[in-house]
């Protein structure tokens, strides 16, 4: 019992960074209709910013001492992985998608692959591709109940990603710029005729998701120990599955998709083979396309020409 | 949809009219210039075939010189492999022309990356026979690429020396394929061996690499090992080489209750491994091959490895003069400890100048020859005899981690 | 939208649909029998010719290329009719080839006893265990695609990219855990020197020839301008009562088949496989290939094929960079010439002169009817 309880935490916070990063996908794809295949490897940039932000400020004194940092210095690392991951997007977005949002569905999502194999190869040219192993932004705290081994880290993982999920329903639901992308998700020329800056809401877009990435990638080098250049590639699969699992477009709907990959994917690999804990996705994304089209929480949408 | 069918896409397809007709026509002159064209690049660079000595290509090898080839990962995940091992090959091949060169003649090394892709590690060994005319060749480290290089080897009948491919196929490949290194079912039952009777376990967990032939021959061997002698394996997990979550399998290990682990995957997991079981409280010393030779282990791992022991071919600070020797050599010229791989990419180079000494001759059929009758080769990771399968009788070390740190443990001899 | 993308019934939803339509081709003069067999054994004989030649002044290095090369040729143009000529996103081709490669090399392995007893052993066995080996590999791979597309086709384009990719992962790994296939050690029969290298410069040039004329074929024909008609807009496609469905399921089948015939081809050069050999980075080089030459361009994608493996070759020494290239190339003629180098046109008709003689009568008035579209 305790075992299986230990695979569902495990798998529940597993579950939260992938529901961080799937937001990034809902958001754009509700938005843009285009699958942001560079998402993933934002998220693995996020992770090099903490990475690195953290060596800057010291982390290695810390260390050495047998604890992590402070808490403020953590949420500075946070905050500056968040900023410079908001600036990345943003510019993947002007300079590989603004061009090509006329053209051809295609089009588009070719170029995303291209943006994702050049940050994943540009990554392995100045990172290295040999995994590294995280620095200890938090320094870890081991809790025991009942068996069940609960780290503060995973703890952290729950409460960071429940706030900015909070943060960021708040904000679609109840700001300008989130109705605004509301309005665009729905008939982008209405939206425009309506006097809503297109570029700009799909700017603030792109920075909120990439920044919730960052976040992801911080707390997902935190859990898993090392870090590496590829990292993003099947993360970022997983999250997008989480997001139509959900429901494209839809927040609770990235909530509860990335939970439930999480935990199937932790409870294949615990009982049935870790062999097969990444197919496992691919065959809950098939299973529920086939399905249930729209995802959990998603809405029919009919489509107009 | 809020996106109008735009685009006037420029479709102006011939006509569909007999097409067929027209293709047949077409395709000849198409197909003709493009492999024409083609051709004459590949020509390029190199004399056509027919050998007769007296090609002016700058590649074409000297009368004073003797070229050897070498294939590896100098890119890639196991990048850390081929680079390894061409450092230590150029020692060796360095230190031979300083002192005069063998037989009289300079030798030249060819290092051709394979980027880990064994289409590249035959189009790669291809390269050197065809263009660089090499007479020997040394690599790979996997022993995947080293089969698939090796076929080429063999087929065009020059001899190839493994330094670390332990998978027992390598070498059945053909009579070409030498190595220098002991061999999987061998180093699985030395662990197997140390963990019964100097560790007393009776029930070991094992945790393989289903990525990775290395991994699986390994962990096969060890299971056979073990429960032969009386053992019991109550639990097996697997996971996949770039995974970064072991979670899943060190609690379903844990369950089971085990003595000792048996992680015979590469360094670049290994780590972060240990770090989850320390994490996740199962507190029993990991066991693993040679694959966890590399600085990064430690880095990643760090004090969670302590306790753990792994079987390698070499021990940096237990050694002969001679391996004392290349390790400060080795130090000197790049900076760094040589790893098991280095040794033997060391020794791999070693054992053909060895070769060719002995028997005084340079063409591909001669060295192969010679490479059968080399004995009692005193190299750097212990005595190397090319037995009759063409592999090398050789003793393992046990190496024990403690403070972040290999130490020596034990010999075992086959 | 293309004209020729409807060539029957008026147009009837879309408003952006052109009105005009080109007057249906003349049916194509059908050559007798004994002519097409007399063309298809001059195009052997020349062949056999040509790597006869080919063998005697090249160096093993460079066969070795130009094989990589026309295994590449066949990969990109049996992908370009699903990725270019209909439009649909795969990005999981290398699961594909990986099938093709498999079952070619052990079904010839075990059939090789049993083609070897009814023939005798010789140049014939070889050829007929090697082709059959080939031709099942195809079919295996056909079926998997037919597996796969029949869930997944009905799905919007970007999602099948997903999908194919899931897939293609999904292919990979259970290779790697088929014992009997040898798991991550890969397949070479049974014999550590490795399955027997049937193939060489004939082989390979053969089915280039054998694929690009089935695809040229389809993309020219009824079947192929309906592909082209969901390319440019399913929903309109659909609207003409175009069966959108079935024929994405059936050029994917294809594409999957072509993919396995590759294949086939590259694991009896390679003397072995392994799962590793059919990574993602393999889908990517496809995808590389077709978009530089052209999508939805038979010759283009050819072209591209070729290109690859020349560039990889050429490219040794930047290894590194290899795949930073590719992704910017990729990036840059998506912004500068979205439809690739050759767009879907193609290398003949723009062989201008030499072309127009060679073509038949029909051909100009429909070629010039094709430019005035709209």
């Amino acid at each position: 019992m305790s075992e299986f309880l230990q695979q569902v935490v495990n798998g529940l916070s597993l579950g939260s960074i992938y529901a961080l990063i799937a937001l990034g996908y809902t958001m754009v794809y509700g938005i843009l209709k285009l699958i942001n295949f560079a998402h993933g490897e934002v998220f693995m940039m996020g992770a090099y910013a903490g990475y690195y932000s953290a060596g800057w400020l010291g982390v290695n004194g810390y260390e050495a001492a047998g604890r992590g940092f402070p808490l403020l210095l953590a949420l500075v690392v946070l905050c500056f992985a968040m900023g410079s991951m908001a600036l990345l997007g943003v510019t993947i977005e002007a300079l590989a998608y603004r061009p090509v949002r006329s053209a051809p569905r295609l089009t588009p999502l070719i170029t995303a692959i291209g943006v994702s194999l050049f940050l994943q190869n540009a990554a392995m040219l100045v990172f290295s591709p040999n995994p590294r192993r995280y620095p200890a932004i938090l320094s870890e705290v081991r809790f025991e109940v009942g068996g069940v081994i609960v780290t503060n880290i995973k703890l952290a993982i729950f409460v960071v990603a429940m706030v900015l999920m909070v943060g960021l329903y708040l904000l679609v639901n109840r700001s300008w710029t989130g109705r605004a992308m509301r309005a665009l998700s729905m008939n982008a020329d209405a939206a425009r005729l309506m006097g809503i800056d297109v570029n700009a809401t799909i700017r603030a877009t792109f920075a909120i998701g990439s920044a919730l990435a960052a976040a992801g990638g911080i707390l997902f080098g935190l859990d898993q120990i090392t870090i590496n250049p590829l990292m993003g590639v099947l993360t970022g699969l997983k999250a997008f599955v989480a997001a139509v699992l959900g429901g494209i477009g839809n927040i609770p709907g990235a909530l509860i998709g990335g939970l439930l990959i999480g935990l199937a994917e932790q409870l294949t690999a615990g009982y049935i083979s870790p062999d097969y804990r990444d197919a496992i996705t691919f065959v809950i994304l098939i299973l529920m396309l086939l399905v249930k089209p729209e995802g959990l929480l998603g809405v029919v949408r009919q489509e107009k020409v | 949809m809020r996106r109008l069918p735009s685009s006037s896409s420029p479709s102006q397809a011939p006509s569909p009219g007999s097409t067929r007709r027209r293709f047949l026509l077409g395709a000849g002159p198409l197909l003709a210039a493009a492999w024409t064209g083609l051709g004459g690049f590949a020509c390029k660079d190199s004399k056509p075939s027919g050998s007769s000595g007296g090609s002016s290509t700058p590649n074409a090898p000297t009368s004073n010189e003797i070229v050897v080839g070498h294939y590896g990962s100098l890119t890639g995940n196991t990048a850390h492999f081929g680079q390894d091992t061409d450092k230590a090959v150029r020692l060796a091949i360095d230190e031979v022309n300083a002192a005069g060169g063998l037989l009289g003649k300079q030798v030249r090394l060819v290092t051709l990356d394979d980027r880990g892709d064994s289409a590249e590690a035959a189009n790669a060994v291809t390269r050197l026979i065809d263009v660089e005319k090499v007479v020997a060749i040394i690599g790979e480290v996997a022993s995947s690429l080293s089969l698939a290089g090796g076929r080429v080897a063999q087929r065009r009948q020059v001899p190839m020396i493994s330094p670390s491919s332990t998978n027992p196929k390598v070498t059945q490949v053909g009579d070409y394929i030498f190595r220098v290194c002991f061999l999987d079912p061998f180093q699985g039952k030395v662990m197997a061996d140390f963990a019964h009777d100097t560790l007393k376990f009776t029930r070991v967990g094992i945790l393989r690499d289903v990525k990775n032939d290395y991994s699986i021959g390994l962990a096969d061997a060890f299971k056979a090992a073990f429960t032969a002698r009386g053992g019991t394996i109550p639990v097996e997990q697997s996971y996949s080489a770039g995974d970064t979550d072991f979670s899943a399998q060190i609690t379903a290990i844990k369950a089971a209750d085990v003595q000792g682990l048996y992680v015979p995957g590469y360094y670049s997991e290994v780590g972060t491994i240990a770090r989850t079981a320390q994490r996740l409280g199962l507190k029993v010393p990991l066991m693993g091959g040679d694959g966890w030779d590399a600085p990064d282990l430690f880095k990643i791992g760090g004090d969670a490895l302590d306790g753990s022991f792994y079987s390698n071919h070499f021990a940096p600070d237990a050694a002969t003069a001679k391996s004392q020797k290349f390790v400060r050599d080795f130090k000197a010229k790049y900076g760094q400890e040589p790893t098991g791989l280095g040794a033997l990419g060391y020794d791999a180079a070693g054992v053909l100048f060895e070769a060719i000494r002995a028997s005084g001759k340079t063409d591909p059929a001669g060295i192969r020859e010679a490479l059968t009758h080399v004995k009692n080769f005193e190299g750097v990771s212990g005595t190397i005899s090319i037995n009759a399968n063409r592999d090398a009788d050789k003793s393992a070390v046990i190496v024990a981690i403690e403070g972040g740190k290999g130490k020596y443990r034990a010999t075992v001899s086959p | 939208m293309s004209a020729s993308g409807l060539d029957h019934a008026a147009p009837v939803a879309p408003p952006a649909a052109p009105p005009p339509v080109p007057p249906l081709p003349d049916p194509p003069a059908r050559p007798r029998w004994a002519l097409r067999a007399l063309v298809a054994l001059g195009i052997i004989g020349a062949l056999a010719a040509l790597r006869i030649a080919l063998e005697a002044v090249l160096i093993e290095y460079a066969q070795r290329i130009l094989m990589l090369a026309g295994i590449n040729v066949i990969l990109a143009v049996s992908l370009n009719l699903i990725n270019g000529t209909t439009g649909q996103f795969s990005i999981g081709h290398a699961g594909f080839m990986a099938i093709g490669a498999y079952a070619a090399a052990f079904l010839g392995t075990h059939l090789a006893p049993a083609v070897a007893a009814l023939l005798g052993s010789g140049a014939l066995a070889d050829a007929v265990t090697f082709n059959l080996a080939l031709v099942l590999g195809a079919l295996f791979a056909g079926l998997s695609g037919l597996c796969v597309g029949l869930p997944s086709l009905r799905l919007r384009g970007d999602y099948l990219a997903i999908v194919t990719l899931g897939f293609g992962e999904i292919i990979r790994i259970s290779f790697n855990n088929a014992q009997f296939l040898g798991a991550a050690t890969g397949y070479f029969g049974d014999s550590p020197a490795g399955l027997p290298p049937y193939t060489n410069l004939f082989w390979v040039l053969l089915w280039v020839v054998i694929v690009i004329l089935i695809t040229w074929n389809i993309t020219f024909s009824q079947t192929g301008r309906s592909l082209a008609a969901i390319r440019e807009d399913e929903i309109a496609a659909e609207a003409m009562a175009t069966p959108t469905t079935r024929l994405k399921v059936l050029a994917f089948s294809l594409s999957a088949a072509g993919a396995g015939i590759a294949g086939g081809l590259f694991a009896h050069m390679q003397a072995g496989i392994r799962p590793e050999d059919f990574k993602f980075d393999k889908s990517i080089d496809m995808i590389v290939m077709i978009i530089v030459g052209g999508l939805g361009s038979v010759s283009g994608a050819a072209l591209g094929g070729v290109f690859v493996a020349v560039s990889l070759e050429l490219m040794r020494d930047l290894h590194e960079y290899r795949l930073v290239l590719y992704a910017l190339l990729l990036i840059g003629i998506m912004l500068v010439r979205p439809q690739g180098i050759l767009g879907t046109r193609e290398l003949p008709s723009l062989l201008g002169g030499l072309w127009q003689r060679l073509a038949a009568r029909g051909t100009a008035k429909n070629a010039s009817s094709g430019g005035a579209e709209r």
